[in-house]
């Protein structure tokens, strides 16, 4: 097996071309999973702008984005000079609101499935009501 | 502070003009994608801004009002030709030495440093490198003199997808350490996306669109809904490229304020490429900074 090792930091972000998410959405979700589930803790360094950039071959705004985006959010701060590091864990959803938001999920899927939707057809629906949601927000922000 | 300029730049070859009253202002510190279909003027335009290609009239300036091909502009611009030529009979370490010794800002461990990492030969001749190495000594080579501005015309358009990926993680990361302004052409879109951060389209040998990559994707909508609607719609926003089947049409337009989505449309983002393609598509349209020519164009 051949192991690449990208530059500094504990994680490696990866992008996904065809998620129609943005590209520096995608390193803030990846950044906040690691931090879900314990790959990265406070007082840890993110990777270096300058090695995602190398790794990724994506405009270094992309990445300066994405941090000043997780520093905005609480959940990382720029030393200068040195890099940007985790600052704080990040709240989970408790589980007791989680289980009450699947009950409703699962309870709207029977009726989808009653209603005669397949799957993609579900799929179909939740993304574009959820771009709806997207769109309209930035629609009214702009 | 600009990187380029161009005043009402013509440049004519015998009877053809290869661009036509060109005006354009590209920001320094910016990685500018500069697109545009085969012939449109892209390399003229990148030539007249190194000095290889003097305007038949109007203006190029670099830098901020310098003179294209001076030896100011000389020293702090580095440009890499299309298919990125280098001489084939000279080894790695022979090309290094020929380009230090015709530059001022040569620093030999930076060159040196690049080609370790990519773990290319210093004494191979750069004929018998492969083609995405045979890039990489260009790039090395070009960002060992510390350009305030790098200029590619196409660069990855003869590499095979890793050496692309690979040329622009590089290139990238030498624009994260050293804030250069960078400059590249390109006939395909898809590619720059995620590298630039404000676009250039020239079509025709004319600037048709140019401005912040977030901000043109961020004010241009598709809008989807039922052909027999078309023209009304049309009518109620700034549209750029309409396109209509038998039952279904969608448009792209472009938002400068909070607009009402019309009922039974439903409108959705757009991304680089499918509103570089419409602009393409419709050349009477433009998206440029400050009041300009004519913004509106229907084709169906």
């Amino acid at each position: 097996m051949v192991l690449d090792k990208q530059g500094s930091g504990a994680i490696a972000f990866r992008l996904d071309p065809a998620s129609g998410v943005p590209p520096y959405q995608q390193i803030v979700r990846q950044v906040e999973d690691a931090l879900r589930l314990g790959y990265l803790s406070p007082g840890d360094q993110l990777p270096k702008v300058k090695d995602v950039v190398a790794a990724l071959a994506i405009n270094p705004n992309t990445v300066l984005k994405a941090y000043r985006e997780l520093e905005h959010k609480g959940l990382a701060a720029g030393r200068p000079g040195l890099g940007t590091f985790v600052e704080a864990g990040l709240d989970v959803v408790p589980l007791r609101d989680l289980h009450a938001l699947r009950r409703k999920l699962v309870k709207w899927l029977d009726e989808a499935e009653a209603a005669g939707l397949d799957d993609e057809s579900v799929s179909a629906l939740i993304s574009s009501a959820r771009h709806e949601m997207s769109s309209s927000k930035r629609m009214t922000a702009s | 502070m600009s990187a380029v300029e161009a005043q009402a730049v013509g440049k004519r070859y015998g009877r053809t003009w290869a661009l036509r009253d060109c005006t354009l202002a590209v920001p320094s510190g910016r990685v500018v994608a500069l697109v545009g279909p085969n012939g449109a003027g892209k390399s003229t335009l990148l030539n007249m801004a190194v000095g290889l290609t003097v305007p038949t009239t109007g203006r190029v300036t670099v830098l901020d009002g310098t003179d294209p091909g001076s030896p100011t502009a000389l020293d702090r611009i580095a440009f890499v030709a299309q298919d990125t030529p280098l001489y084939p009979n000279l080894s790695v370490a022979d090309t290094l030495r020929l380009v230090a010794s015709l530059s001022n800002r040569w620093d030999e461990a930076n060159a040196q440093q690049r080609l370790a990492d990519l773990d290319i030969p210093l004494g191979r001749r750069v004929g018998k490198l492969s083609g995405g190495q045979h890039a990489q000594v260009a790039l090395a080579v070009a960002l060992a003199r510390h350009p305030d501005l790098l200029i590619l015309d196409e660069p990855v358009a003869r590499l095979d997808p890793l050496a692309r990926h690979d040329f622009m993680g590089a290139l990238m990361a030498a624009v994260a350490d050293e804030g250069l302004s960078v400059l590249l052409s390109s006939h395909v879109v898809a590619e720059l996306e995620r590298v630039c951060d404000y676009l250039v389209v020239l079509s025709r040998g004319q600037v048709q669109v140019a401005g912040d990559v977030d901000d043109l994707v961020g004010s241009h909508r598709i809008l989807t809904g039922p052909a027999g609607e078309i023209d009304a719609v049309s009518a109620a926003f700034d549209v750029v490229h309409a396109h209509s089947a038998e039952r279904q049409a969608s448009v792209l337009v472009r938002i400068t304020r909070p607009m009402p989505v019309p009922a039974g449309w439903q409108l959705a983002e757009t991304n680089l490429e499918e509103l570089v393609l419409s602009y393409l598509r419709a050349p009477r349209a433009s998206a440029l900074p400050g009041p300009l020519g004519e913004r509106r164009a229907v084709s169906a």
